[in-house]
């Protein structure tokens, strides 16, 4: 168990600057998550072009890792398919709690979260804005098919 | 030895009142590494350890006594209602009350406060009346009442809290009326350490004609309890927060007002006789334990209340008091820390925030230094609400902590700093 694997610098960095902290309004869609064992709260909105995340921001509060967890995956998400998001979350989801040997490059910076798997008490905060996530697509409307 | 050799070495010319050390090795878990460190345990406030003693009066009682209670005429029933019953007066002495009559063995606290709120409750609060708590109180002393006042249609009121974690005193007398029908109150605040004045608390409630249960659960590890000095009517506490197992704690319930409770739960063990029209209960406290106890759970009690009689609780508090000073004066001392309830009666817990860190993290890199602390609410979200935070870390102190628990406590914050800048 190693701190240094934890505590990596992008997850500092990301934790004392997050990046599309905020709120979005009017948005398409909003959702708020909640970690009742460490009190973590998290508010996210988004935008929606068709089957599109256009924009998200997020605000709460929460730990270094969920903060850090919250601020890569708007970086990652933002312009991406429903579909891509889904498969995104799924390499982040096993990431956190069975890290395979090789992870697939698409994770790019989303790596830095890689060492919270030697922390099974921290896996739910680094995946908290990934739920709060899905719930928040689930309520948005779905876009219109012209088919 | 010359007086001048004397005067240079004070701390071995004063014979120890404690022996830390000595106590600690009765706590055998506390010798293992946690992440490759020797344990420092600082939160007994969520569960103490147990020591050897609770450990070996379970082993005696579950290879050599076993049976059920109050049941069989044979040896080993025989036996086992003795050491249960034993337990029983091990508790009443400990609590100083008059009989074990008005001693009901629960899983703890918790259950302690919801069979006052059933049985006590049900019959004597209604629509319109009130029922006063504190912003300190544990859940435990919160969801029961708001669930009988759902019930019931009474209402629930809390007194405020001052900005160091004291009660306000004035603001509580204020919201005493004549629609109060309970006050209910922690001895302790597990959340800040607060000793809550209950004698104070009691009288001014008694002068209304009004009831008052205390939550014990942290008061009882730390300090002597006198049930009839404080003068209160309900007092609960748990068997695992003071060095006993878990699964067992106490109601203790002024007689005159648990004979008139009906029973909470029905069963055997809480009965008389039984015919499919009625049923008689049994006298007091077996009214209100229906079914099998926890055996084993009152017998590690019994032992862990001897435990603690044998170090001295005036020793033990004055121990525990020394580690708070030096932990709060330590604690201070550290760039960016704020410390979280600084009443001037505190038990030995101490809250505390350090700016730019999630409590979380804190505990966690802690945790890589083999230090136990508890991170979060701790059951007590009103409180933390009303000082604006969601979280606090929190150090809490047993009678096997030492003063180098404390500066590897003071280490470890050093470190979350390092890397957290």
């Amino acid at each position: 168990m190693e701190l240094k694997e934890l505590y990596r610098d992008v997850i500092l960095d990301h934790n004392r600057s997050p990046r599309n902290f905020g709120h979005l309004d009017p948005a398409d869609a909003q959702a708020a998550g909640h970690n009742p064992l460490c009190g973590d709260k998290l508010n996210l909105t988004l935008r929606l072009q068709g089957d599109r995340l256009v924009d998200l921001r997020f605000d709460g509060q929460g730990c270094a890792i969920s903060t850090a967890s919250a601020s890569l995956m708007t970086e990652a998400v933002k312009g991406r398919s429903r579909d891509e998001i889904a498969q995104l979350f799924e390499q982040v989801h096993t990431l956190l709690t069975a890290p395979t040997g090789e992870p697939p490059a698409q994770l790019g910076k989303l790596m830095a979260l890689a060492g919270v798997a030697e922390f099974p008490a921290r896996v739910k905060c680094a995946s908290l804005c990934w739920h709060t996530l899905n719930a928040a697509l689930e309520r948005a409307p779905a876009p219109v098919s012209t088919e | 030895m010359s007086s001048k050799a004397a005067a240079m070495r004070p701390a071995e010319i004063v014979a120890p009142a404690f022996n830390a050390a000595a106590v600690r090795a009765e706590f055998p878990i506390l010798a293992r590494e946690i992440n490759g460190h020797p344990l420092v345990y600082l939160d007994s406030a969520a569960s103490s350890q147990r020591p050897l003693a609770v450990l070996r009066a379970v082993e005696h009682y579950e290879t050599t006594l076993h049976a059920n209670v109050h049941r069989g005429v044979h040896s080993l029933s025989q036996w086992a209602t003795a050491a249960y019953e034993n337990a029983r007066e091990i508790v009443r002495h400990h609590l100083h009350a008059r009989s074990t009559r008005e001693i009901v063995f629960v899983r703890g606290t918790t259950e302690a406060i919801n069979l006052v709120a059933n049985s006590w409750g049900r019959g004597n609060v209604g629509a319109g009346d009130e029922i006063l708590i504190t912003y300190l109180e544990h859940h435990a002393n919160i969801v029961p009442w708001q669930m009988l006042c759902a019930a019931t249609g009474a209402r629930l009121l809390a007194a405020p809290v001052k900005p160091n974690g004291e009660l306000d005193l004035a603001a509580f007398r204020a919201m005493l009326s004549a629609r109060t029908r309970l006050v209910a109150l922690a001895h302790v605040s597990n959340a800040l350490g607060t000793v809550l004045p209950v004698q104070e608390i009691v009288h001014l409630a008694h002068a209304r004609g009004i009831p008052v249960l205390l939550d014990g659960a942290q008061a009882v590890p730390h300090q002597a309890v006198d049930v009839q000095a404080i003068d209160c009517d309900f007092y609960a506490f748990s068997g695992h927060k003071v060095y006993g197992p878990t699964g067992i704690g106490v109601l203790y319930a002024r007689e005159s007002l648990l004979a008139t409770m009906p029973p909470w739960q029905g069963g055997g063990d809480m009965i008389l006789s039984v015919s499919i029209e009625q049923s008689s209960y049994n006298e007091l406290p077996w009214r209100f334990e229906a079914g099998t106890p926890n055996i084993s759970g009152a017998i590690g009690l019994g032992a862990a209340l001897e435990f603690l009689q044998s170090l001295g609780i005036a020793a033990v508090a004055a121990h525990e008091h020394a580690l708070l000073q030096l932990a709060t004066e330590r604690l201070s001392a550290l760039p960016r820390l704020k410390l979280v309830g600084t009443a001037a009666a505190k038990a030995a817990v101490v809250s505390f925030t350090m700016e730019g860190v999630h409590p979380h993290d804190i505990g966690t890199i802690l945790d890589s230094e083999g230090i136990a602390i508890r991170t979060g609410h701790h059951c007590a979200m009103p409180i933390m609400e009303a000082f604006g935070l969601a979280a606090t870390a929190r150090a809490s102190f047993g009678c096997y902590n030492s003063t180098d628990d404390v500066e590897r406590l003071v280490e470890g914050l050093k470190k979350v700093r390092q890397v957290f800048g």
